[in-house]
């Protein structure tokens, strides 16, 4: 039998770990994210600041590290992540990872959701004589928010799939959790204690993502 | 709102020119490098358009009006040519230099292109916000906007909520916001039905008489260039093919396709088919005469009448059209050869006549 005693206490604090990295990596992976997904949209041909080799040198670097697997970015990144955090190890060590690994997945997502916004709207601002700058931040942005939020509350799932992966830099969270108290010790209780908690956590993500999106959608 | 302008100097414009198109080409450049191919969507044009009036541009699809009113306000840039906006050249300008002449010019849009995420009011306000105003003077703004185009119980609701019809009142109130001098109006009644179509031609012409404001008014339909429009520029293939006060376009087309225009909505002149249908029925000479204030052709023929020449009004159709009438008749004329061609010859003599093939 399981010492709930003792693996309950544990479980928490791994959960606060994974909450940590989680929100931590979602701001930073979303801001930047934001931007590079804006930059890769505006540039695009026939959109407002169009300009192929731009649009050309974002979407290469995106290409080239959307496919990298996480588990292997997390360790080729080691280095770098020594230079900016100053440890390879540790949550901090893991977000600055799990940052470079989402922000290009978020850019797309972001690029997608503003393409189905409607020209007609953006040069409705245009003939109104609003700079290009004031068009992204007053049109653009507001009119695909409502996806946006989705693709954001989406983009959760993710990362929290790339946090179970943090334990392996010790990093703890749910992911080292299960692996260390659970699969290594052929303890499947233990285990799906923590697949538990992760899908409810996803659920709760997901829930508060469908309602914003549902409000701003009015739908 | 705004100081009434003149309602006569608006009818009869003799205003200053505020836009001037000089021989305007507007190539399109498409398809990848290896197969360019150019597209001349504007082609040479010469224009001029009068503070005051409603300039209508009609065209078959793809004649170039959307480019051609698109060039005005610099959303595409002209590839050679002069084009000038209140005397301010558009040609050759970056997008940053263009904001201040775009700020005097309002567009509205087939496809209405509201902005989804702001309701009514926050629609109209939006030009507002961006030109600066402080939030008070926005917020009376757009009541009297609102006010002005009839919607004033709608300023909370999203746009998903109104019909075309007020969608696109909202987009002439959200594009007067900032008092521009010129409405750039594209297809602006395109989506609607025909009572919606005129409730916004209505629209569309109090802008223009009570607020002074000069409308480019594009359109495939001739009825609307017949319901509002002071003058018409025809277009065919990139180029103004015919141009001139809407009067004279429907009295005196010069070219095929204003003739087509015209005949679209004033059915006065038989077509082929019905030519041959009259050739069955009548056996007598017919011939196609055009009417206007002041062609007696009832003289004509009474004066044939007493040389024996009858007629019979075979087709025709006559109109009104800003206090002038006009339109055709085609008659079937019997009688002795020699006193029908006399009844003929004074016809062409007093007016257009064209005689249908036996
Ligand atoms: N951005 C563009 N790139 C390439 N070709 C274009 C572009 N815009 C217009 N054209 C071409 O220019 C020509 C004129 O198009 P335009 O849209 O001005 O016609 P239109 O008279 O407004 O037609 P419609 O009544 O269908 O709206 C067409 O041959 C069109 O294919
Ligand atoms: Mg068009």
């Amino acid at each position: 039998m399981n010492d709930w005693t003792v693996l309950g206490p544990e479980l928490l604090s791994a959960l606060g770990q994974t909450l940590y990295m989680v929100a931590v990596t979602l701001l930073l992976a979303g801001l930047l994210g934001l931007l590079v997904g804006v930059g890769l949209y505006v540039t695009r041909r026939g959109n407002i600041l169009e300009h192929r080799a731009v649009h050309e040198a974002i979407n290469l670097v995106v290409n080239f590290v959307r496919p990298i697997p996480f588990i292997i970015l997390l360790a080729a990144l080691g280095p770098v992540t020594e230079d900016v955090v100053g440890t390879r190890l540790g949550p901090n060590a893991a977000i600055f990872a799990m940052t470079i690994g989402a922000m290009f997945a978020v850019a797309r997502i972001v690029e997608q959701n503003l393409m189905s916004v409607d020209p007609g709207v953006v040069e409705a601002a245009r003939s109104m004589g609003v700079s290009r700058g004031r068009i992204i931040t007053t049109v653009i942005l507001p009119e695909a928010l409502g996806p946006l939020v989705l693709g954001y509350t989406f983009l959760v799932i993710g990362i929290t799939d790339m946090s179970a992966m943090a334990g392996a830099i010790g990093a703890g969270g749910l992911g080292d959790f299960a692996l260390r108290l659970g699969y290594q010790r052929f303890n499947d209780e233990v285990t799906w204690a923590a697949v538990a908690v992760i899908v409810v956590l996803v659920q709760l993500v997901q829930l508060v993502g469908n309602r914003m999106a549902r409000r701003i959608l009015r739908r | 709102m705004t100081a009434p302008a003149d309602p006569d100097r608006t009818r009869h414009p003799d205003g200053e020119v505020i836009v001037r198109f000089e021989d305007v080409t507007k190539t399109f450049v498409t398809g990848p490098a290896k197969a360019r191919r150019e597209v001349v969507a504007v082609d040479g044009v010469s224009l001029e358009i009068r503070r005051g009036e409603i300039f209508g541009v009609i065209g078959y699809s793809g004649a170039g009006k959307s480019t051609l009113v698109r060039l005005i306000n610099g959303l595409e840039p002209i590839t050679s040519g002069s084009l000038t906006v209140n005397g301010f050249e558009v040609a050759g300008r970056k997008e940053t230099e263009l904001a201040p002449v775009r700020q005097e010019i309002g567009m509205i849009f087939q496809q209405f292109n509201l902005f989804t995420s702001r309701t009514v009011a926050g629609n109209v306000e939006y030009p507002l916000k961006r030109a600066g105003w402080p939030k008070d003077k926005r917020r009376a703004r757009v009541a009297e906007l609102l006010e002005f185009v009839g919607l004033s119980g709608r300023a909370g609701n999203y746009p998903e909520q109104l019909s075309g019809g007020q969608k696109q009142r909202v987009g002439i109130a959200r594009a007067l916001a900032t008092s521009p001098k010129l409405l750039l109006a594209d297809e602006s009644t395109s989506a609607l039905d025909p009572d919606t179509t005129q409730e916004v031609l209505q629209v569309l012409q109090r802008v223009n008489r009570e607020l002074g404001i000069t409308i480019v008014l594009i359109t495939h339909e001739m009825d609307v260039v017949r319901a509002i429009a002071d003058h018409v520029a025809v277009m065919q293939d990139g180029k103004v093919v015919e141009h001139g006060s809407t009067v004279d376009i429907f009295a005196r087309p010069r070219t095929g396709t204003a003739r087509r225009f015209v005949s679209s909505v004033l059915h006065s002149v038989p077509d082929e088919r019905e030519v041959e249908r009259l050739r069955r029925a009548h056996h007598g000479r017919l011939v196609i005469v055009d009417v206007g204030d002041g062609v007696d052709i009832g003289g004509v023929l009474s004066d044939g009448a007493a040389r024996g020449v009858r007629f019979t009004i075979a087709y025709g159709g006559i109109s009104v059209l800003q206090e002038e009438s006009f339109g055709s008749l085609t008659f079937e004329l019997i009688g002795e050869d020699t006193a029908v061609q006399d009844v003929v010859d004074e016809l062409s003599r007093i007016t257009t006549l064209r005689e249908v093939a036996a």
